[in-house]
């Protein structure tokens, strides 16, 4: 329940216009609150005086069977004025239909923006039971605090027992906070999620930098929080007979409860490239190419594959390469159709970036090196000497 | 103005082990470093008090005892002070229990801090969950993965720049606010002669489960909320096939005949 501290309440009133439920009101000078309250916590946040706390108590067998259904979070993307769902939105419903089948609950895919959302149908196709919008002019652009409010007021009403966010920059901003609030237990980044006899969520993520896997259960909260890594998960095959439901989500946001302000976004695509996130085709270069011009041939070669240039953590701190073209587990996790590393000789925190791409060709001189374990065909020889054979011999075909 | 900044010491994860029969970490004989992105954290830190005076620097880390060597490492790179939260009762923390504690301490030890400084992640757990978590517990405004920081004038703003996906933004807070550091164009400093001599003659304050005043069955362990059930070795891929012992052009012939037969070239 919600604990007003009458003697440290000032009457400035910013709860009351910060409530998403509008559950706070004043009689006279106290400070009341109605039964709308679904302790979302907004106001706790806002206060500047610790006159309100929550007071939360551990949950019994029954409650925690109490809340149902598994809840996946739709990142947009801008592309040309309109913001789509994010392919990871795409993976995340795909493992999110097997969970709530074997729960037998509903799927949910919660889709946050403004009025440029758009493509969202798609969503049941690709296995949502229902869609719920939540759309507020505030929510247009990414803020820590507009995400949050909304999900924990979100959460707060409709008591899911598993929520699921992509682990991407914003994803892994905000999943935090809103575990921090409501006082759940979050997963970081997991590779394999699954449901126990228990009924509960069993989330595998790796550890110390990809040495070691570990598999983690949420006992004594609800819902269940994970964010989940890009490009392990495949979305299911779209079904069009899927019956598409929409919800609206009420949104009360004031402009007020957004504490950041986004001052210059700038989005790195060079000539309309793909992302290596999205690419299908990924040459990736290492140390081993020895030096930035070295690289030229790998493009070259990408592009005639039809995919991009990556790289390592070592190029990118060399500054061959920026960091949004850096795989691994400081930079993205990929999973293209083909995956050929040049020069790398494949730490583990490059291999847990990549390991999941469909084909794996690997060139390096040292025949003991790590990334042959993960690789299809593996190339002992110099890769600087190989690839531009490789990139004239494609010239032939075409 | 007061930066705190949390540091972890974690294991060097590079040679990192897993025991095959017990499935446990082989602990020994790894080296304990002061997590790389926190180092980061501290220089961006630095960076500012160079450039600004009257920048106080404050580390603070949770661990055993002999975390106070990370406390150590950071004066030596240039925090001011060292703050140590030790204690039984703080052990087998998940995320939420860490940032709970350290929330907790950094109130007790820096109640007049104006910023809180934290790598995006630390290199053994990867959570990057413990900075937006302390942020929300002590209801700070929050920037995630900072490449570059300036003060605004009177010091009253934080501006960062942040990297996303496929590219980046940059965000201002009010302080106090809390920015989580990726490296940006931080270079690694070998602090010299003098600031080894200098950083032993700075001061480490210890903070115990008494001083942070969170019951107890709120700390560590029994704090938690996610519970490890299971760990275990990655698993290993067979591997392909081998090319070696050819010539370049061989090896470019054979390659290129595999991307025919695998339909990546027509």
């Amino acid at each position: 329940m919600l604990i007003i501290n009458h003697k440290n309440c000032t009457r400035c009133k910013l709860c009351v216009t910060n409530c998403p439920f509008g559950a706070l009101s004043f009689e006279g000078d106290c400070l009341q609150v109605s039964e709308l309250c679904t302790l979302c916590g907004a106001c706790v946040n806002v206060c500047r005086f610790n006159a309100l706390r929550i007071e939360r108590k551990q949950a019994s067998k029954e409650e925690l069977a109490a809340y149902k259904g598994v809840f996946v979070w739709v990142e947009l993307e801008e592309h040309e004025g309109k913001c789509a769902p994010r392919k990871v939105a795409f993976e995340l419903l795909g493992k999110g239909r097997e969970l709530a089948d074997k729960l037998k609950q509903e799927l949910t895919a919660v889709v946050i923006g403004d009025e440029r959302a758009s493509g969202y149908e798609d969503l049941a196709r690709y296995g949502a039971d229902r869609i719920i919008l939540c759309r507020h002019e505030l929510l247009g652009y990414y803020t820590t605090d507009g995400y949050t409010n909304v999900i924990c007021a979100l959460i707060a009403q409709k008591k899911p027992s598993v929520v699921l966010y992509g682990a991407t920059p914003h994803g892994r901003d905000f999943a935090p906070r809103v575990a921090a609030r409501l006082k759940l237990g979050l997963t970081a980044d997991c590779t394999g999620l699954d449901i126990d006899a228990d009924e509960q969520l069993v989330q595998t993520r790796p550890a110390f930098g990809g040495n070691i896997m570990a598999s983690i259960i949420t006992p004594y909260s609800r819902p269940q929080t994970a964010t989940v890594r890009p490009n392990v998960f495949p979305a299911c095959e779209p079904d069009n007979t899927r019956k598409v439901v929409i919800e609206e989500f009420p949104v009360t946001l004031k402009k007020t409860a957004i504490r950041t302000r986004v001052v210059e976004r700038k989005l790195i695509e060079s000539d309309g490239q793909e992302s290596i996130e999205d690419a299908h085709v990924l040459v990736s270069g290492g140390r081993g190419c020895q030096k930035a011009a070295n690289l030229d041939v790998l493009r070259e070669v990408a592009t005639k594959l039809g995919g991009v240039l990556a790289g390592t953590r070592a190029i990118v701190e060399q500054g061959w390469i920026p960091h949004t073209l850096q795989v691994g587990q400081s930079g993205t996790t990929v999973g293209p159709d083909l995956y050929i590393a040049v020069g790398i000789s494949g730490a583990i925190q490059h291999i847990v970036g990549m390991s999941s791409s469909k084909t794996i060709i690997a060139i390096n001189k040292d025949p003991d090196a790590p990334i042959f374990k993960t690789a299809d065909l593996s190339v002992v020889g110099d890769g600087c000497e190989i690839m531009p054979i490789v990139n004239r011999l494609l010239d032939k075909k075409n | 103005m007061k930066i705190v900044v949390c540091v972890k010491q974690v294991p060097e994860v590079t040679n990192v082990q897993v025991d095959p029969v017990t499935g446990t970490l082989i602990r020994e004989g790894v080296k304990s470093i002061l997590n790389p992105f926190c180092e980061y954290a501290l220089d961006h830190a630095v960076r500012l008090a160079k450039a600004q005076e009257g920048i106080e620097i404050i580390a603070i880390t949770m661990g055993p005892p002999q975390a106070r060597e990370v406390l150590l490492r950071s004066m030596e790179l240039g925090a001011d002070e060292g703050v140590l939260v030790s204690g039984r009762e703080f052990a087998g923390a998940d995320t939420w229990a860490t940032a709970q504690t350290l929330a907790a301490a950094i109130k007790f030890a820096v109640p007049d801090f104006d910023l809180i400084f934290v790598g995006k992640q630390a290199i053994d757990g990867d959570t990057a969950q413990v900075g937006p978590e302390i942020a929300e517990i002590l209801a700070l405004p929050q920037v995630t993965y900072g490449v570059e920081v300036t003060l605004g004038e009177n010091l009253r703003q934080v501006r960062v720049k942040r990297e996303i996906d496929r590219g980046f933004e940059v965000i201002e807070a009010r302080t106090p606010a809390l920015v989580t550091f990726s490296k940006g164009e931080i270079v690694r400093r070998v602090p010299s002669l003098k600031d080894l001599i200098e950083s032993r003659r700075k001061p480490i304050r210890i903070v115990g489960a008494k001083d942070v005043a969170i019951p107890e069955e709120e700390l560590g362990l029994k704090g938690s909320f996610t519970q490890v059930v299971k760990v275990f070795p990655p698993q290993e891929k067979k591997s392909g096939h081998v090319i070696q012992n050819v010539d370049a052009e061989t090896a470019a012939r054979q390659i290129v005949d595999f991307l025919k037969e695998h339909r990546f070239v027509d």
